[in-house]
């Protein structure tokens, strides 16, 4: 049983993000990268597989600020195999680090076959689409989303995978191996790793490298940003005046407004 | 590990160590720990399982979630074995690597401190925001790099906590009128490494101990003083063998010193009852019980009156050991919240204001207050905020 | 369909969805400043009934196949493409829901055309349109300009769910439906086996839209019945701040903040919270904040988008009844 992990950095929204200067981007200086959160539940899971069904997990991921510290905690945590793609100049677009990924998966020697190939269903800044979708048409494989659950049957090469529907209905669907799933939440949540254990992966553990693949010229619909602005919060609630009656008329339209009714 | 040498291992070969097995078995420790009645093994079993080579239950239970360092057992112990400080600390750091789910809220504690520098999780860049609200100058240590006497080691709640920013404002304006030269390291500081959370986690703390030792090693200053008991517990037992070595001291022993300077400006009456709370790592540990109270008897009109359980025999507020973020992991357990139980002594000497010089100790007894129905009949305040409201303007 | 604007309908359950709704309503505004028709297009297995509901649009295309049953991202892309391909439209707008989650990836990169999500609005822009993203989780908003009349086509737009008000969306009107024949072979190696029904009392705070929060401004147990109704009516759950759970009135799957759950609905009711750091951390995030409270400098109104001063008991009451009138009223519209 082989799994592949997809991890992606994100901006940590934790510390404020600020605008670059030309207003279509985010300011680099003060910029941290976390981790992506369903990522992070799609390592967990991949984790929960290997202790529960046996065989390896490979992490796979592009260069990006810190993402050698996921790689190390990953490695930390009981990942075998830790990869990074890099020497590229500039960031891709969620179509594009896709597409770089699906070509490493596909060529570089020793990561095929895998069984199953896990990632978060939806990361924070994917503006022109999901990895776990474009990765499945590239290599082939079927996919399924919003995964809560994985179960395997290893020797009949299918999963068993629970995916989340509206209102707390769940769907358990059949899925034949190799599959891409994108993972909402893992089973449990991710696993605390001590520094400490850490630190010593980043003593013992080698983040193998990858050559970026070249990308096919042209055909790469992108998208173009005109501008990006903060979303900045009041400070201070609008106060509604009045009669009981008289706010809740007013708080009624509010709700009218913003569809919640 | 080079800051704790002795581990399981190595215990033996320590006079700290030696010491552990020289327990009488009297069972002080389990008596008088706030949680000994929850707890699977208090300190005696412990020692009890090593001599028996049975250890590996012990770090299997969960019982040290409920250690909230408070060093009362290590105050009573007659043999005076360093429970709180050598035997419980390899404890917890066994348990955390056997516990197969850490409880969800203090594992993000650690995750953002480590991250952030902050348990919080809130921005490193707003830590020193509070400081244009101070309304005194404040100088911060990367815009103005001459040497200060004092860096102001503020610390996290006191940084971002709306109450704990109270402290820190009171705090200012009395360096200020007692014209101390002082100077605070701003969004560069990061938390010291609060002991008790972060004996779970030796790894983190070394990492903040790299850290501000670096950040320090970049200014010039005579001492430090700092807002948190915990960090000054820290800076104390810790540090030192990373090389820190200045004069450390607690805001409250710190004022204390200049009592007759503040004497003089404290010119407001302030007529309440109060009722001081020692906190575990000020008091116990450090035995700083008079300096508090002569600061409070400073203050005009102010009247003392203590509770029950006081100095060595005051009842922690459960914070230390992590458990500032196990409330709800104790409530699911069944367990009294300590600050609910402390509290309600607080309440029973009448007193109009418990006053405290620990920034957790705010935000947990404000909470019990609340919570138990006293918040009308009495008020939480830190010492620095009483002395700087009978300061006239 | 060439040139106009299209929206993925998305059923559940014999049922049109909300976000369906909301799409249209947005679909019906662009359209009319292309000046060009508005289609809703329907995929499923015996479903075309459910056009009916879609009058908004100015037509509605379906596509009726036995594997199309339940949604399975890709066979409903590949049924798309089959459709789309010939006859591209200016822009298709897909949900962005549980349900077509992933669909506008995958007809984006089968048909080589770009796509945006987590689009709020879009306008047309000197021809061309200009989508309102929204990112990293509601920091930032980004312009992002697409679907030139020369470009690429159809442009694929990922909406937000609250873009519109799904009631603009929802028009009783006879539509023309046609339907399209797709050949589709098999459902990739996927197959549902079982729904898994969520149990009676079994509430995931952070799934709801709608989260009414009370605190010690309850004052009692018995109380918590009027929160209960408000909470009926807006179509959400009761929540607490942490005093409530510790007095034991609601569940411990019920509490919000550091030490319980952090929640990002659509809309949090904060009825008699103060507004400690403790519990904001665990709601500030939320889409739209209400609070009441009797006391005007509690911290709960830096947090809040709206604030009512009151005695939350004596408002309580009075805003229950008035949001079920209005929800009456705009459902039989």
């Amino acid at each position: 049983m082989h799994i592949l992990v997809l991890l992606k950095m994100v901006p940590d929204v934790v510390e404020e993000l600020e605008i670059a200067a030309d207003g279509r981007a985010l300011d680099l200086e003060y910029l941290r990268m976390i981790l992506s959160e369903s990522d992070d539940h799609a390592l967990e899971q991949a984790l929960l597989l290997k202790e529960k069904y046996g065989g390896k997990v490979t992490v796979l991921a592009l260069d990006a600020p810190e993402v050698d510290d996921a790689l190390f905690t990953a490695a930390a945590k009981g990942a075998d195999r830790v990869m990074k793609i890099a020497g590229q100049d500039a960031g891709f677009t969620t179509r594009q680090a896709a597409r770089i990924l699906s070509l490493v998966i596909a060529d570089e020697p020793g990561v095929m076959p895998v069984d199953l190939i896990l990632t978060g269903v939806q990361a924070i800044d994917d503006l022109d689409g999901l990895v776990a979708p474009l990765v499945a048409d590239d290599l082939n494989m079927p996919y399924l989303g919003i995964i809560t659950g994985v179960a395997l049957d290893v020797s009949a090469g299918t999963a068993r995978a629970v995916k989340e529907y509206p209102a707390g209905v769940r769907g358990e669907f059949q899925i034949r191996l190799p599959a891409v799933l994108g993972i909402q939440a893992a089973e449990k949540p991710p696993r605390y790793v001590p520094v400490a254990k850490i630190r010593m992966a980043m003593k013992s553990i080698k983040i193998e490298g990858v050559e970026v693949p070249t990308l096919a010229d042209g055909g790469w619909p992108l998208v173009n940003v005109l501008e990006m602005k903060r979303n900045e919060p009041a400070g201070h609630a609008e106060m509604l005046e009045g009669s009981a009656g008289e706010v809740s008329s007013r708080l009624c339209g509010i709700l009218a407004e913003r569809g919640l009714f | 590990m080079s800051t704790c040498p002795m581990t399981l291992e190595t215990l033996q070969q320590f006079p700290e160590g030696k010491e552990i097995l020289t327990c009488l078995q009297c069972g002080a420790c389990a008596s008088t720990c706030p949680y000994g009645e929850v707890m699977e093994y208090p300190p005696r079993r412990i020692i009890a399982m090593m001599r028996a080579g049975m250890l590996e239950k012990v770090f299997t239970s969960d019982s040290l979630l409920a250690c909230v360092a408070c060093y009362a057992c290590m105050a009573k112990c007659p043999r005076g074995i360093r429970l709180t400080e050598v035997l419980l600390p390899l404890m917890k750091e066994q348990t955390l690597t056997h516990l197969p789910e850490l409880p969800g809220e203090l594992q993000r504690a650690l995750q953002n401190t480590l991250r952030y520098g902050n348990p919080m999780g809130e921005p490193s860049r707003k830590r020193a925001a509070w400081v244009k609200t101070a309304g005194v100058p404040i100088r911060i240590f990367a815009e103005d790099r001459r040497p200060a006497d004092a860096l102001w080691f503020v610390e996290c709640y006191t940084s971002y906590y709306p109450r704990g920013q109270d402290n820190s404002r009171a705090t200012a304006k009395l360096f200020y009128r007692l014209g101390i030269d002082f100077a605070i390291l701003g969004n560069e500081e990061k938390c010291a490494g609060e002991c008790g959370r972060l004996t779970w986690e030796p790894g983190l703390f070394e990492t903040l101990m790299d850290y501000n030792m670096a950040v320090f090693q970049k200014y010039q200053f005579q001492r430090v003083v700092t807002s948190c008991p915990h960090a000054h517990n820290a800076f104390k037992n810790r540090y030192p063998a990373l090389g820190f070595n200045w004069a450390l001291e607690h805001v409250t022993p710190f004022l204390a010193r200049y009592v007759d300077q503040l004497k003089r400006l404290l010119s407001r009456k302030l007529p309440y009852t109060v009722t001081y709370h020692d906190s575990c790592c000020l008091g116990r540990q450090n035995e700083f019980y008079e300096a508090p109270r002569e600061l409070l008897r400073a203050i005009p009109g102010m009247k003392l009156i203590e509770m029950v359980h006081n100095r060595v025999n005051a009842i922690c507020c459960g914070g230390g050991g992590g458990g500032m973020w196990l409330d709800t992991y104790f409530k699911a357990k069944g367990y009294e919240r300590l600050s609910e139980r402390r509290v309600k002594e607080a309440v029973a000497t009448g007193a109009d204001v418990l006053a405290v010089s620990c920034p957790y100790e705010v935000s947990r007894f404000e909470d019990a207050l609340k919570v138990l129905g006293y918040d009308k009949r009495m008020m939480v305040r830190d010492v620095t905020e009483l002395l700087a409201e009978a300061m006239e303007e | 369909m060439t040139g106009n604007v299209s929206v993925l309908a998305e059923h559940w359950r014999g049922r049109i969805s909300e976000a369906t709704f909301e799409t249209l309503a947005l679909g019906r505004e662009v359209a009319d400043q292309l000046g060009v028709p508005l289609t809703a297009i329907l995929t499923g297995w015996n479903s075309r009934h459910l056009a009916q509901a879609l009058g908004v649009a100015d037509a509605v295309i379906y596509i009726d196949h036995p594997l199309l049953a339940e949604v399975i991202p890709q066979v409903s892309a590949e049924a798309l493409v089959q459709v789309l391909e010939k006859a591209r439209p200016r822009v298709l707008m897909v949900p962005l829901t549980n349900i077509s989650l992933a669909i506008s990836t995958f007809v984006g990169t089968r048909l080589g055309v770009p796509v945006v999500n987590f689009c709020k609005d879009v306008r047309v822009v000197n021809g061309r349109l200009d989508a309102c993203c929204v990112l990293y989780g509601g920091k930032i908003e980004a312009t992002v300009e697409t679907g030139e009349p020369s470009g690429p086509q159809p442009a694929i737009l990922g909406i937000w769910p609250g873009a519109r008000p799904a009631e603009k969306g929802r028009v009783e009107r006879t539509v023309p439906v046609t339907d399209r024949a797709v050949v589709l072979e098999d459902t990739r190696g996927i197959q549902l086996t079982k729904y898994i029904e969520p149990e009676a009392g079994d509430v995931d705070l952070t799934k709801e839209d709608v989260l009414v929060a009370v605190g010690r401004g309850i004052q009692d147990k018995a109380n918590l019945g009027l929160a209960e109704e408000l909470a009926k009516t807006l179509g959400g759950v009761v929540c607490g701040s942490r005093p409530v759970i510790d007095q034991g009135w609601l569940p411990l799957s019920r509490q919000v903040g550091k030490s319980g759950l952090t929640v990002k609905p659509k809309l949090y009711v904060a009825l008699g919270i103060s507004g400690a750091p403790e519990h904001v951390e665990g709601m500030k995030d939320s889409g739209l904040i209400v609070a009441v409270n009797s006391d005007p400098r509690a911290p709960i109104f830096h947090v809040a988008h709206y604030g009512i001063v009151g005695d939350v008991l004596e408002t309580l009451p009075v805003l229950t009844e008035a949001v079920g009138a209005r929800k009456a009223a705009t459902h039989h519209a």
